[in-house]
């Protein structure tokens, strides 16, 4: 064995201490890189520890069902589940995004756009990829929990519209908060990717409807799997709202007009409860549900119809002979000209210079109030407007609740306009030409009122001067109540003079024919018609034939009954029509009427009971107009 | 030649403290598993553990010069071992490492390990020079780079570069001209440059290495388990989440946690507290080593001691500094800490090896 031993033996010890040294200094300086990590940045480190181990998932909580006056559902909800993309790693994000927006079908654009939008939220804050999963897009997502693990599942529950458009105006609809919501809310109510009312009722009243969500929180081991729930905040459901809506009535309201253009409304003008309020055409609130893609939402805008417009509260147009009623009630009431006023119709008049026209080139012959509102002379009517004069009519006209918004519990409700010779002066600067007042008489010129203020009006007028404020809600309280006392003789003669128009062979003649065929004729439905240009006589003959096809009329029927203390009143509106008031508006009245006191007496709905599916189209009925008559 | 009773010459402190430093590994590895498919691993640690103290007794009863008097058969038995596992070893996740011995999967590199102390021993007990010649670091290379070039082709980058330390402490305790500490030291830049740029790297070693610099670039990717790792740590603040209560270290976001990510977990579940004391534990373990060398009979007896700190150390360096990001994630284990037969069963032959040296200070 040889000695490795031998030799010079002496160590080094001096750079072994140096060694030593330098172990000591490792240890150190390890022990520095612990404490930096541990002490210094601990709190970093246990944030993001935490994040790694706990998810929260939030729970969307139940909106809050839509019932009718009995108790009917109108909205509900419906389980379906939405897709989250956690942001917590943007790097990873952008690696995935291929793959998310392949196995997800949607677009890379659509994903980029929302990712840029959300870049101002916290990053905790996920976005929503895709609302409505179908089977294989969750299928994706559970079998991508390893490798994409920044999708997530939540459930959720979504609005369920009744089908064919039932109430849609009414109801509106949801859709996602929107920047400017987010901006303008005070506190912090809503965050990005909520649903909240957008429309209609689910906007007036989507404090009730919205419930709060609650929160999960699970710990997730490092694939991403839940391995148990750290805790569950339980969502508190929106309260549900019960309506003033009759579903049968709202439901024959929607048949008669279907495929028109206009409005209907039917109120208990004793109350203000609204029980069937519909405007057409319109539209599907369903499609609102989900998000909306941008190309439907145009087409809905770009209607030439206005789907989206909800005319019964919103549509401002001239309320034709309607205004009679108003006129008869200020003439009464201020004895401008007297009660027993007469006047000879030879079916024209002239005034300042101007001839104007009756509706009946025939004429009336002698015309009285009550003749004058049953066969809706518009001579007689020239002659009152002339005497009562801009101002006097104004002041009526406001004081049974035109030109301000009836307060109806609906978001955009529009508010018409009364003309006057303090507004004509303060809008256009001129004095106001008494010849504009012969046409408002009529209800044409500038007036504007929409359905919802007219109903309130003529019902409130048979109701001595009582205006309920309409309400769709049926706990709305308090219910404002506009009183403009009318005497006695004034409600007795308007009502009389508007039984007449449905119960005297009057220009409501096709509303009488129909209550009589069901027996009904002894309800004492009470009316008036109106027809309203969408253009001025000479306007519209400025304008070649095909020109001619876009103008028509606006046919408005507005009645209550019984005569006396009436329990239901209806406002129909045709738009474009040209079939006269009596022929377009009325029957559509009557048959509501008809189904109202049928559903009263217990019996089935005729109407109901032979209805087919109703076509879905507008009815192609606008012919070229006659020039000449200036409402009926 | 006469000897002592070799129960009395033991060092009980180096025993002591490394029985410590197995203990918190132990209890470190039952929490990371307990709760897991892997449960029990702590069992199969103690079964190596009890394996390497056996053969530590074997070796430290050895005649350490008669060890080195074989060294260079040791050497072409390591580096037929080497070629051989090349040849006809097992392969575990992506790198050929492995033979099976009788049922038992040994890594190889291990014995190159402990192969090398002892040849490097003897080279630089045979140097009668003040400082080392140019020939004398040419055959130093020469004697590293052959196993170290072998290794690398398993590939094991990290095992291969365990082998450098026990030259660079040997030269250093040898002599070493500054002057070729210089040209060394660039020679082994430029090779680190020439390894980076040519193709002898594995993707996977470089990309690595890529994103020990910027981990948070690839979160999921290589960087994920640096980012695991440092999170852990940091999470775990000065007394720890407590024993068994790592969420990083239980819900598996920590990589490989009861074997090359151990201190992580430990530094989750005990804190900074737990970490001063693991490493108070190396600091004297490593001290003692150095007492040990500087005890020895002969210079011989210091390399091989100091050529096992070596080694230790740079261990306990790279794996707690890649615990805490400041290290590559390279695969190297905490000795005697770390779940594995191999590792832990050289650690304790190498202490073995320090046991012969001290048994023999009073001889002659």
């Amino acid at each position: 064995m040889a000695n490795w031993i031998g030799g010079d033996q002496k160590l080094p010890q001096g750079r072994l201490i140096l060694v030593s040294y330098g172990i000591v200094l490792g240890i150190i300086l390890l022990l520095l890189g612990f404490w930096k990590l541990q002490i210094v940045q601990s709190g970093h480190y246990s944030d993001l520890a935490e994040k790694n181990r706990v998810r929260s998932i939030p729970i969307i909580a139940p909106r809050g069902k839509i019932l009718d006056r009995n108790g009917r559902v109108i909205v509900d909800n419906y389980p379906s589940f939405s897709i989250l993309l956690l942001r917590d790693d943007p790097a990873q994000i952008q690696k995935d995004l291929p793959q998310i927006t392949a196995g997800l079908n949607i677009t890379p654009e659509d994903l980029k756009q929302q990712l840029e939008e959300a870049k101002i939220e916290p990053k905790f804050q996920p976005i929503i990829v895709k609302p409505e999963a179908t089977d294989a897009d969750l299928a994706f997502v559970e079998s991508h929990r390893v490798d994409l693990p920044e999708l997530e599942l939540m459930m959720v529950q979504r609005r369920k519209y009744p089908p064919n458009d039932f109430l849609a105006h009414v109801i509106g609809y949801v859709g996602e908060v929107s920047p400017q919501q987010l901006d303008q809310q005070a506190g912090d109510r809503y965050k990005p990717g909520d649903i909240v009312g957008k429309a209609g009722l689910e906007r007036e009243y989507n404090d009730t409807l919205t419930g709060t969500d609650g929160m999960r929180r699970v710990i997730v081991n490092s694939v991403g799997k839940p391995v148990r729930t750290l805790d569950d905040t339980e969502p508190i459901p929106g309260k549900p709202i019960q309506l003033t809506i009759d579903y049968n009535l709202q439901a024959v309201a929607e048949q008669e007009l279907a495929g028109k253009v206009g409005a209907m409304i039917a109120l208990d003008p004793r109350t203000g409860e609204i029980l069937a309020m519909t405007s057409q055409p319109s539209f599907d609130p369903n499609d609102f549900s989900v998000r909306i893609p941008s190309k439907e939402w145009r087409v809905l805008n770009d209607d030439p119809n206005k789907p989206m417009l909800d005319r019964a509260i919103q549509a401002q147009l001239a309320p034709g002979s309607v205004f009679k009623i108003l006129e008869s009630a200020a003439m009464l009431e201020s004895g401008v000209p007297p009660p027993d006023f007469h006047v000879f119709c030879p079916g024209y008049a002239v005034f300042y210079g101007t001839v104007r026209h009756d509706w009946d080139p025939k004429g009336h012959g002698e015309v009285g109030l009550h003749k004058a509102i049953v066969h809706s002379c518009d001579v007689f009517f020239y002659n009152v407007g002339q005497r009562l004069g801009i101002d006097r009519i104004a002041y009526y006209a406001k004081a049974f609740g035109l030109g301000k918004r009836t307060g109806i519990d609906l978001p955009g409700e529009e508010p018409g306009l009364v003309p006057s010779s303090e507004w004509v002066e303060r809008v256009y600067h001129h004095k106001w030409y008494p010849g504009s007042t012969i046409s408002v008489a009529i209800g044409q010129g500038a007036t504007e009122v929409t359905p919802i203020q007219l109903l309130r009006t003529v019902s409130g007028i048979a109701m001595g001067g009582v205006f309920y404020q309409p309400h769709l809600l049926k706990d709305f309280s308090p219910v404002k109540v506009m009183r403009f006392p009318l005497s006695e003789n004034t409600v007795q003669q308007v009502t009389d003079g508007m039984y007449g128009v449905v119960n005297e062979g009057g220009t409501g003649i096709f509303a009488y024919n129909i209550l009589k065929q069901a027996k009904l004729q002894d309800v004492e439905f009470c009316g008036k018609t109106g027809t309203a240009q969408t253009i001025s006589a000479k306007g519209l003959l400025r304008l070649s034939a095909a020109e001619r096809h876009h103008f028509g009329y606006n046919t408005w029927f507005v009645g209550f009954a019984p005569k006396r203390n009436p329990e239901i009143a209806v406002a129909v509106l045709v738009q474009d029509t040209a079939l006269e008031a009596g022929g377009a508006a009325a029957p559509l009245a009557a048959r509501f009427i008809k189904a109202y006191y049928e559903q009263k007496q217990g019996q089935p709905i005729q109407e109901l009971e032979a209805a087919k599916p109703a076509p879905k189209v507008r009815a192609a009925t606008t012919q070229v107009p006659k020039a000449v008559p200036q409402g009926q | 030649m006469t000897e002592r009773s070799h129960g009395f010459e033991f060092d009980w402190w180096l025993l002591t403290i490394v029985m410590a430093i197995c203990l918190v590994g132990l209890l470190e590895i039952y929490s990371s598993t307990h709760g897991s498919a892997l449960h029990g691993m702590q069992w199969k640690q103690l079964t190596w553990i009890g394996i390497g103290i056996g053969g530590m007794l074997v070796l430290s009863r050895i005649d350490y010069n008669a060890i080195l008097d074989q060294s260079p058969l040791l050497y072409l038995v390591g580096l037929a071992a080497l070629l051989l596992v090349l040849a006809v070893g097992h392969t575990r996740f992506g790198a050929r490492r492995w033979i099976v011995v009788g049922g038992v999967v040994l890594q190889v590199s291990e014995l190159a390990k402990l192969i090398i102390i002892i040849v490097l021993a003897r080279y630089f007990s045979e140097v009668r020079t003040e400082r080392l010649t140019l020939a004398d670091l040419a055959k130093i290379g020469l004697l590293i780079g052959v196993p170290a070039g072998l290794i690398l082709l398993q590939p094991d980058l990290g095992t291969a570069l365990v082998l450098v330390p026990v030259a660079i402490i040997g030269a250093f305790l040898a002599g070493i001209n500054w002057r070729h500490a210089v040209a060394v030291l660039a020679l082994g830049a430029l090779v680190a440059v020439v390894g980076w740029n040519g193709h002898f790297l594995k993707p996977y070693q470089k990309q690595r290495l890529a994103t020990f610099v910027h981990p948070e670039e690839s979160p999921r990717g290589a960087g994920y388990q640096i980012l695991q790792s440092e999170i852990a740590v940091g999470s775990g603040g000065f007394w720890g989440k407590g024993f068994g209560k790592g969420s990083q270290n239980q819900l598996g976001f920590v990589p490989v946690r009861y074997s090359d990510f151990i201190l992580a977990a430990l530094a989750e579940e005990q804190g900074f507290f737990g970490v001063l004391i693991c490493m108070l534990l190396y600091l004297a373990l490593l001290l003692r080593l150095v007492d040990n060398a500087q005890k020895a009979k002969d210079r011989a007896g210091m390399y091989l001691v100091m050529g096992v700190a070596a080694i230790l150390a740079f261990h306990v360096v790279v794996n707690a500094g890649m615990v805490i990001g400041y290290m590559p994630v390279t695969g190297i284990p905490l000795p005697f800490m770390s779940y594995g037969g191999s590792v832990t069963i050289f650690g304790f032959l190498a202490l073995g090896l320090v046991m012969n040296v001290r048994t023999k200070r009073f001889v002659n």
